[in-house]
C-alpha cells in the first residue's frame, strides 16, 4: 500500500459515538443575561451566595474581551444563541441504576460505558454528566464510609456549602479569564470531590461528559479537594453527538492539593471533532488548574483526540515547598481539527519540580500546537524543570507549532526545554518491513511507542480506551 | 513615548523640506509610506507580544535630538581601541551620523565600499532594486529607520569577488549637550559567488543617553558567502535597537555573529528570509551583561523553500540585575519539505536579581522536515568547579573559565582572528578576570 493509500485510509476514519439519544430535556432558552443566571440558580434552588457568586462572575464577564492570542481559527460563538441551561427530565434523586432512565442508560451502553457492568466489575465510582446535569454517581455509599465526598456539585452546594464556599474560585478566580468567567457565571453542574485527611482513594473517580441537546453549551465545574496526606486518582471523559453546528464547551477544573497529598487527575477527551470537511464540531475551552501545598503532587495526563478546537492549559500552582506537578500529554488532531494546549508551571516554592511531556500527532489539514509556560519565581529555590515537547506530522498539509514561554527569576533554578518535528521515518518503516511487518502495523507500532511516555501515565482501564480512541482517531494506525 | 512620537512627526516635515529636488523620487515615496506605517502603528508596548517582555518606555522618556550638527571631529587615536588592531581592514566610519572620510577607507575599484548618500547619488537604479525590500513592512522601529533613511554604509560586492580584507562599519557618536537619537541605515549587496566579511559597531563617547535606531538590509545572491558580526559593547547610557533583514538566494551561506556585553538596552530584530534552495544560515549569538543591563534578541528564520539549513545557538550569561529576552521563531512553510532548522538557547544567570525571559517557538506546517529546539536555564557545574579549585585554580577565576567555557561556542563561527581576539578579551573582561590565553 502506497504512503498516500494509508494516509488516507489513517485519516478518514468517522467519529464513533455520534449518536443523539432521545431524552426529554429540560432546556433554558437561548441567550444569557442576569435572568438567565437567576433562572439557573434557581432551578438548581441554589443559596443566596451562590447565586450573588453567579451574577458577580456575569458582571466581570460582561467587561472581558474574548481572547485571540490561541494559534486557532474559528468563528466566535454567538454566546447569546445558546442555551445554558438543559437537563434531562425527571431529575429526582436516584439511588439505584435501575431508576436511571432507560434511554440514558442505552446511551452509555453505547459509548461503551455500561455504569452497571462498571460497578460490578471495575470498581470505578462514577458521575456522569449529561449536557448540564449530573445523572448519576455510583459508589457513592461505598465512599462515604471513608468520609470521601464524591457527588455532582449542585449537590455539594447544598449539602457541603462550607468546603465549596472556602475552596470554590481559590484557584481559577471568576475573573481569570473570558470563558472561565463565562463559566463561574452560568455552570450547571459537575462534579465536587473531597478526599479527608491521610485518606487513600481505594478506587479510581470518574465523570463522563456527554453533550445531547442541540443548541447547548456545556458549562461543567469540577472542583477537588485531597486534604493533607490523602491521595485520589480521578478520571474524565466526554463525547457528544454529531452536529452541523460548533458547540461550546467552556469548563473549569479546579485541584487543591494540600500538605502532602496527590492527585492523578487523567482526561480523555473525544468530543465530537466536526466531520472530515471541518463543519460542525464541538468548541472545547477549558480552564484546568491546579495548586498544590507543602509536598504535594499534582499530576496532569491527557489525551485529546476530540474537538474541532481546542484550547486548553491544565497548569500547576507550585506554591508549597517540595511540590511537583506534572504534565503528560497526547494530542491528536485530524481533519481540520486545531488544537492549541499545553500547560503552566509557576514554581513559587523551594525545592519545586515540574516535568512536562507533550506529544502532538497531526494529520490532514490540522493544526497543533503546543503553548507552555514555566515560570520560576524569585523564592523559588533549586527549582527544576524538564519539559520535553515533540511533534509528529502525518501528511504534508497539516502543521505543528510549539509556543514555549520560559522566564526565570532565580539564579538555582534549572530549567530544560527541548522540541522535535518529525514525520515517521521511512527508513523506521523500511526495518519494520525488513522484518515481516506490514506498513500499517509498523505505523501502529511507531505511533504506540512515540505515546508511550504518556499512556503509561494512565490508569489501566484508561489506557485501553485511550489506546481505543487513539485507533479511531487514526484509524488502522493503532491497534 | 508620546512626546517623541509628536517630536519625530515634525522632524519628518522638517526632513522632507529639506531634500528640496529629491522629495519627488520612488525613494521617498517609500519613505512617506514607512513614516505612514510609524504614525499607525506608534511605538510598540508591552501587549504586542513581540514585545511582551521588553519595555520600551523607559529609553523612549528622553528628549532626544533627531538631526546632529555633525561638525565634530574626533582623533584616531582617542578611537583607535574601538578598531580591528593589528590588521588592514576597509573602514566606513561615520561620526555623528555623518560620513568621515578622514577616519574611512573606501574603494570603488572591484567592489563597492562606500555610504549609502553616495550611493544614492550615484547608483539610484541599486537603490531602486533593494532599498526597503527586506525589511518587513509593518515593524514600526524599522519603518522610522526607513522614513529617516539617508545615510549609512553600503557595501555591494560584485559577481565572483572576494573582499581582500574585511570591512568595519563604525559609528560613533560625539561628546553631546543633549540626548541624542542616531538612525544609520545599511545596506549590503553580495552577488552572484562573492564573498565579504563585515564587522559592524555603534559606539557612544557622550555622557547622555544615546539612542541607536538602526536597520541593515542584506541581499546575498546566489552562491555568495557573507560573515556579518554585530559588536555590541557600548557605554551603559547607550541604547541600540537594531533591525536586521537578509534575504538570502540559493545556495547562498550567511554568517551572522552578534556580541553583546555593552549597553543600557538591546534589541536585536534578526529576520532571515529563504528565497532560495540549498542555503545555509548560522546564527550564533553571545551575551553577557550585568547591572541595569536588558538585551532581547528577536530572531526569525522563514523557511519558503525545500532544501535549506539553519543553525542557531544563542549563549547568555546574565549578572546583577541584568534581564534577558531570547525569541527564536522558524516558520516551515508548506511546501518547504526537507528543512533541517536547529536552534539552540542556553543560559546561566549569576544572581537572584537577574532574569531571563526565553521564548523559542517552532511553526511547522511540512512534514518531511528535521527541526529541533532546545534551551536550558542553569548553573556551573560544581564538580567542575571544585575540580579546577583542586588544581589550584582559585574560586574566581574557576568561575570564570568555566563561564568562558561556557561562552565560547558563540565564537565557532568567527573567522576573523582579531576579532576573535578582542572578543576574547572582551569576554574576559566582562567576566573580570584575566584569562591569559587564546583559544
Amino acid at each position: 500500500m502506497s504512503e498516500e493509500q494509508l494516509l488516507q485510509e489513517v485519516t478518514g476514519s468517522e467519529y464513533k459515538y455520534g449518536f443523539y439519544t432521545n431524552i426529554e430535556s429540560d432546556k433554558a432558552p437561548p441567550g444569557l443575561n442576569e435572568e438567565i443566571i437567576r433562572f439557573i440558580s434557581a432551578k438548581k434552588n441554589e443559596p443566596e451566595w451562590m447565586t450573588d457568586w453567579r451574577l458577580d462572575a456575569f458582571r466581570k464577564w460582561e467587561k472581558m474581551k474574548e481572547p485571540n492570542w490561541a494559534n486557532v481559527n474559528y468563528s466566535s460563538p454567538d454566546f447569546q444563541a445558546i442555551s445554558y441551561y438543559a437537563a434531562p427530565k425527571k431529575k429526582k434523586q436516584l439511588d439505584s441504576l435501575d431508576e436511571v432512565d432507560p434511554e440514558l442508560l442505552k446511551t452509555f451502553e453505547k459509548l461503551g460505558i455500561s455504569l452497571d457492568e462498571q460497578k460490578r466489575l471495575s470498581g470505578v465510582a462514577m458521575d456522569v454528566v449529561v449536557d448540564s446535569v449530573s445523572v448519576k454517581t455510583t459508589f457513592k455509599e461505598k465512599l462515604s464510609e471513608l468520609g470521601i465526598i464524591f457527588c455532582s456539585i449542585s449537590e455539594a452546594i447544598q449539602e457541603h456549602p462550607d468546603l465549596v464556599r472556602k475552596y470554590l474560585g481559590t484557584v481559577v478566580p471568576k475573573s481569570d479569564n473570558f470563558y472561565a468567567a463565562l463559566n463561574s457565571a452560568v455552570f450547571t453542574d459537575g462534579s465536587f470531590c473531597y478526599i479527608p485527611k491521610g485518606v487513600r482513594c481505594p478506587m479510581e473517580l470518574s465523570t463522563y461528559f456527554r453533550i445531547n441537546e442541540a443548541g447547548t453549551g456545556q458549562f461543567e465545574r469540577t472542583l477537588l479537594i485531597a486534604d493533607e496526606a490523602s491521595y485520589v486518582s480521578y478520571l474524565e471523559g466526554c463525547t457528544a453527538p454529531m452536529r452541523d453546528e460548533n458547540q461550546l464547551h467552556a469548563a473549569v477544573v479546579e485541584l487543591i492539593a494540600l500538605d502532602d497529598a496527590e492527585i492523578k487527575y487523567s482526561t480523555v477527551q473525544n468530543w465530537y471533532p466536526g466531520d472530515k470537511n471541518g463543519k460542525g464540531g464541538v468548541y472545547n475551552f477549558v480552564t484546568k488548574r491546579g495548586i498544590c501545598e507543602r509536598n504535594a503532587k499534582i499530576s496532569w495526563t491527557q489525551v485529546e483526540t476530540g474537538s474541532a478546537v481546542t484550547w486548553k492549559y491544565p497548569s500547576c500552582i507550585l506554591k508549597g515547598e517540595n511540590s511537583v506537578g506534572e504534565f503528560y500529554s497526547v494530542a491528536v488532531t485530524n481533519n481540520y481539527q486545531q488544537a492549541d494546549t499545553g500547560t503552566k508551571m509557576i514554581h513559587l516554592g523551594k525545592n519545586t519540580k515540574s516535568t512536562i511531556i507533550s506529544k502532538g500527532i497531526c494529520a490532514g489539514k490540522s493544526n497543533g500546537s503546543y503553548r507552555g509556560l514555566v515560570k520560576i519565581g524569585p523564592r523559588a529555590e533549586n527549582a527544576r524543570n524538564f519539559s520535553q515537547c515533540d511533534s509528529l506530522l502525518m501528511g504534508s498539509s497539516c502543521g505543528s507549532h510549539t509556543f514555549p514561554y520560559i522566564e526565570t527569576k532565580n539564579k538555582t533554578a534549572k530549567v530544560e526545554h527541548e522540541a522535535t518535528t518529525s514525520k515517521i521515518g521511512e527508513d523506521q518503516i523500511f526495518y519494520c518491513n525488513q522484518r515481516g511487518i506490514g506498513e500499517e502495523e509498523a505505523i501502529a507500532l511507531i505511533v504506540n511507542g512515540y505515546c508511550k511516555d504518556v499512556l503509561n501515565q494512565l490508569p489501566m482501564e484508561f489506557a485501553v480506551e485511550a489506546q481505543k480512541l487513539l485507533a479511531i482517531s487514526l484509524e488502522g494506525s493503532v491497534g | 513615548m508620546e512626546q517623541l512620537k509628536d517630536k519625530l512627526e515634525s522632524s519628518f516635515i522638517l526632513f522632507e523640506n529639506d531634500l528640496n529636488g529629491q522629495a519627488k523620487t520612488p525613494i521617498h515615496k517609500i519613505r512617506q509610506k514607512a513614516f505612514k506605517t510609524f504614525e499607525e502603528k506608534g511605538f510598540p508596548t508591552k501587549r504586542n507580544e513581540e514585545w511582551k517582555y521588553t519595555n520600551l518606555n523607559p529609553i523612549l522618556k528622553h528628549d532626544y535630538r533627531i538631526f546632529q550638527k555633525g561638525d565634530n571631529a574626533i582623533d584616531f587615536k582617542d578611537v583607535k581601541r574601538y578598531f580591528l588592531s593589528d590588521m588592514d581592514t576597509y573602514k566606513l566610519v561615520f561620526v555623528d551620523g555623518v560620513f568621515s572620510s578622514w577616519l574611512s577607507e573606501t574603494t570603488h575599484d572591484r567592489f563597492d565600499v562606500c555610504t549609502f548618500n553616495s550611493m544614492m547619488a550615484k547608483n539610484p537604479q541599486l537603490l531602486e532594486e533593494y532599498f526597503n525590500k527586506a525589511l518587513p513592512a509593518e515593524e514600526s522601529l524599522a519603518a522610522i529607520n526607513t522614513a529617516f533613511a539617508r545615510e549609512g554604509a553600503f557595501i555591494r560586492i560584485k559577481k565572483g569577488q572576494t573582499a581582500d580584507k574585511p570591512v568595519e562599519m563604525v559609528f560613533f557618536t560625539t561628546r553631546q549637550d543633549k540626548e541624542v537619537m542616531m538612525q544609520p541605515r545599511n545596506l549590503v549587496v553580495v552577488e552572484e559567488n562573492a564573498e565579504v566579511q563585515i564587522v559592524e559597531r555603534h559606539q557612544s563617547l557622550s555622557e547622555l543617553p544615546v539612542l541607536t535606531n538602526v536597520a541593515t538590509e542584506i541581499f546575498a545572491h546566489k552562491a555568495s558567502r557573507l560573515f556579518y558580526y554585530k559588536v555590541q559593547n557600548d557605554n551603559l547610557q547607550a541604547s541600540l535597537i537594531d533591525s536586521t533583514s537578509v534575504i538570502q538566494q540559493e545556495k547562498s551561506n550567511v554568517t551572522i555573529g552578534t556580541f553583546s556585553f555593552g549597553n543600557k538596552f538591546i534589541r536585536n530584530n534578526l529576520n532571515i528570509f529563504l528565497q532560495g534552495e540549498h542555503t545555509e544560515t548560522n546564527m550564533d549569538g553571545i551575551t553577557i551583561i550585568g547591572d541595569g543591563q536588558l538585551c532581547d534578541h528577536h530572531t526569525l528564520v522563514d523557511h519558503k523553500i525545500p532544501n535549506c539549513l539553519s543553525n542557531e545557538l544563542y549563549k547568555g550569561i546574565y549578572d546583577g540585575s541584568a534581564h534577558g529576552v531570547f525569541n527564536g521563531k522558524v516558520m516551515v512553510h508548506p511546501h518547504a519539505q526537507k528543512t533541517n532548522a536547529f536552534q539552540e538557547n542556553n543560559n546561566i544567570l549569576l544572581t537572584d536579581k537577574a532574569s531571563i525571559d526565553t521564548k523559542p517557538q517552532l511553526e511547522i506546517y511540512a512534514d518531511d522536515v528535521q527541526c529541533s529546539h532546545g534551551c536550558t536555564i542553569g548553573q556551573l557545574d560544581e564538580d567542575a568547579l571544585f575540580y579546577l579549585q583542586s588544581r589550584g585554580i582559585p574560586e574566581k577565576e574557576g568561575k570564570a573559565l568555566l563561564l568562558y567555557a561556557f561562552a565560547n561556542d558563540g565564537l565557532r563561527n568567527v573567522k576573523i582572528q582579531e576579532l576573535r581576539k578582542k572578543l576574547n578579551r572582551q569576554i574576559a573582561h566582562k567576566l573580570g578576570v584575566n584569562l591569559d590565553f587564546e583559544l
